[in-house]
């Protein structure tokens, strides 16, 4: 038992497992010193872990280990974990590492009366004071209760066995099969260990993913959550769901999108270094070509950058960008681009991940494209696909990488808004831009427009754009009565722009004309209402006078 | 029979002078001398002493009785005290069903 008195900055005691992310969610390891039991179906990893732990303990931290092995045999052993480059056989041979199986033949052994297992005891002591084993390793031992017959002595023993490596002050590893109702089959182990880590594989819809839980760990806060978890070539990763802590550095340095039209789309011309970029848009709306786009455009400002195409082959991928000039080819033979290509049922999803993680660990690119991340949904449920890009977007931002995913949308386009489906994605993204068909009568027309631009002004118009031998090109507005025009509209728009100002001009002149008739009668008219008053004014000047003459005459009459 | 031309290799393992293993001992002993008289002989193992022989016969339960030969091995765990075990284990008398 452990004497400890709690210094006010008290930390657990810890070993670390060595066990890729598996640290991380134990919050630095085992508990030092006592047992950890390790359960499971058949076939999901509990022997390779706990492995994997001896083997770690010995190479990373210098720590011996015993592994007592209760099912399989040393030889199938040190095979078995060959193929996962861990060489057992220079381990024993150094002196830091025992493997002793212990065979339970039933039909061997006969019960007659009472007995304690204080041989295994013995020998499990023997070969831990024989290299100073810090780590043990008990691989199952519930085998012992198939061999042996008096359960009630077993259980007590066993029970007697996790005290006694306490004692011991080994950090132990137990794996247990799963049982029914219980977390092990003699439902024992569970109580009596300090740590409790429950493996389990699961089949959803085809592909199966291995997951790890921490049930129980006295004396320590843990990861609550199941966590996917890894075998390949390199034995276990576990792939903690996020480092979540949302404080990873910005970067405000501005990269180009490699499309001049699109570019001026944003108001800072182009994306943030380190963001996300989504491109979505139903098939056939250029993201492919988008995406490679800005793959060139990184390349050429000497951007190590990897495209992971889930769709096309890389020789296909080039050939095809080749058509609109865009030379990929020149940047894969600098190394300044890498293509991988895959098939996304290939893997499951954590497969994927893993190996997007590998290659960015490995070739270090400041951008990566992924065309497209739609595929990848295909492979798990929506749950497990947005965990895996959290996970996915957390590694890159940590890594201020640039990545552009593209997404395919479902086809349906009543609304200008596209469809959710990657509605995983979308909340995740920095950058999100939707190409769109817009179609017409006979014509189908690509639109390109930006739905949202994290801190960063951007427009809110649809953008029409053409593919031409020499790339894309973005056209000018083009203002309707109704709104934005395309293709054939903007066309017979410009057309019918053009004779209507034919038109206009014509009637300008013609009214012209017509104000010149005008002018002319209305100056006829006042000439002719000009003669008109002096012939008034005339005739009464001839009355005026007439009557003055008449005047003058009656006046001589008197 | 082959088990009367045979001599009898009996290896009893202990860990240590406890109360189950002095039984065992003394119940072996008794079985013996009553149906292997003059054609066995016992060795008695003590873990403590010699802890690296508990992996070469596969012992985990102490005490442990093995029947080295003849052939096969046979092992009986346990203070012996089920004498109808012991002997069915030991292969001296034939299996009463």
């Amino acid at each position: 038992m452990q004497k400890e008195t709690i210094p006010p900055t008290f930390i657990f005691p810890k070993a670390p497992t060595g066990v890729d992310g598996l640290d991380e969610i134990t919050d630095g390891g085992f508990p030092k010193g006592r047992p950890t039991l390790i359960c499971g179906g058949a076939g999901c990893g509990k022997t390779l872990l706990s492995m994997q732990f001896l083997i770690k303990g010995i190479t990373d931290y210098n720590e011996p280990g015993v592994f007592m092995s209760f099912e399989e045999p040393s030889d199938d052993l040190t095979l078995n974990v060959k193929s996962l480059g861990f060489d057992l056989e220079k381990l024993k041979a150094d002196k830091m590492l025992i493997v002793d199986h212990v065979r339970v033949e039933r039909s061997e052994i006969e019960e007659a009366g009472e007995y304690d297992l204080d041989g295994l005891f013995i020998r499990l002591g023997h070969a831990i004071d024989s290299i100073k084993a810090t780590r043990v390793v008990l691989d199952t031992i519930e085998t012992l209760f198939s061999g042996l017959d008096n359960q009630a002595i077993l259980r007590a023993e066993l029970r007697r066995l996790f005290h006694w490596l306490k004692q011991k002050g080994v950090t132990a590893v137990i794996t247990g099969e799963r049982g029914e109702a219980t977390l092990t089959r003699q439902g024992l182990e569970e109580y009596v260990s300090d740590c409790v880590i429950v493996l389990d594989h699961r089949v959803i819809e085809q592909v199966s993913t291995r997951r790890l839980r921490i049930v129980k760990y006295r004396g320590s806060t843990h990861g609550t959550n199941e966590y996917p978890f890894l075998i390949d070539e390199n034995g276990i990763s576990v792939l903690p769901i996020t480092s979540l802590k949302l404080d990873n550095e910005v970067s405000s340095d501005i990269v180009s999108t490699g499309f001049a039209g699109l570019d001026e789309m944003f108001n800072m011309g182009g994306f943030y270094r380190g963001s996300n970029i989504l491109v979505s848009g139903t098939a056939g709306t250029a993201k492919t070509t988008i995406g490679s786009y800005f793959a060139t455009e990184q390349c050429k400002n000497n951007e190590k950058t990897i495209y992971f195409a889930f769709e096309e082959s890389p020789q296909q991928l080039v050939r095809n960008m080749k058509s609109i000039g865009v030379d990929l080819q020149k940047y894969l033979d600098n190394g300044t681009l890498q293509i991988h290509s895959s098939r996304p049922s290939l893997n499951g999803l954590e497969l994927h991940l893993l190996t997007l993680r590998k290659l960015i660990k490995e070739f270090e690119p400041t951008t990566i494209i992924i065309d497209p991340i739609s595929n990848l949904i295909s492979v798990g449920s929506d749950h497990e696909v947005r965990s895996m890009l959290v996970r996915l977007i957390d590694m890159l931002k940590v890594n201020n990488i640039t990545a552009l995913f593209t997404s395919l949308n479902k086809q349906h386009t009543d609304t200008l808004r596209p469809d959710l489906a990657e509605e995983s994605v979308s909340s995740l993204v920095d950058t999100w831009i939707t190409v769109r068909d817009m179609e017409g009568i006979g014509e189908r027309n690509r639109g390109i427009f930006i739905i949202k631009a994290r801190g960063m002004g951007h427009s809110n118009q649809v953008r029409e754009f053409i593919i031409t031998n020499n790339g894309l090109e973005l056209l000018d507005v083009e203002m309707g009565p109704q709104g934005i025009l395309t293709g054939a509209a903007r066309q017979s728009f410009k057309n019918k722009k053009t004779i209507s100002d034919i038109k206009l001009q014509n009637e300008i002149s013609r009214k012209d004309r017509e104000i010149e008739r005008k002018r002319k009668v209305l100056e006829a008219n006042i000439e002719a209402l000009k003669n008109e008053f002096e012939s008034a004014e005339e005739e009464l000047s001839i009355l005026k006078a007439t009557e003055e003459l008449q005047k003058e005459m009656s006046s001589k009459k008197k | 029979m082959e088990n009367e031309v045979a001599e009898w290799q009996l290896l009893l393992y202990i860990a240590g002078q406890t109360p189950k293993s002095t039984k065992a001992l003394e119940n072996i002993k008794k079985y013996a001398e009553e149906h292997l008289a003059g054609k066995y002989s016992i060795e008695i193992i003590d873990l403590l002493k010699n802890p690296q022989l508990a992996e070469g016969d596969q012992i985990l339960a102490v005490p442990t009785l093995v029947r080295r030969f003849p052939e096969p091995i046979r092992k009986i765990i346990g203070d012996l005290s089920n004498k109808e075990r012991v002997l069915v284990g030991l292969n001296i008398k034939p299996v009463t069903i």
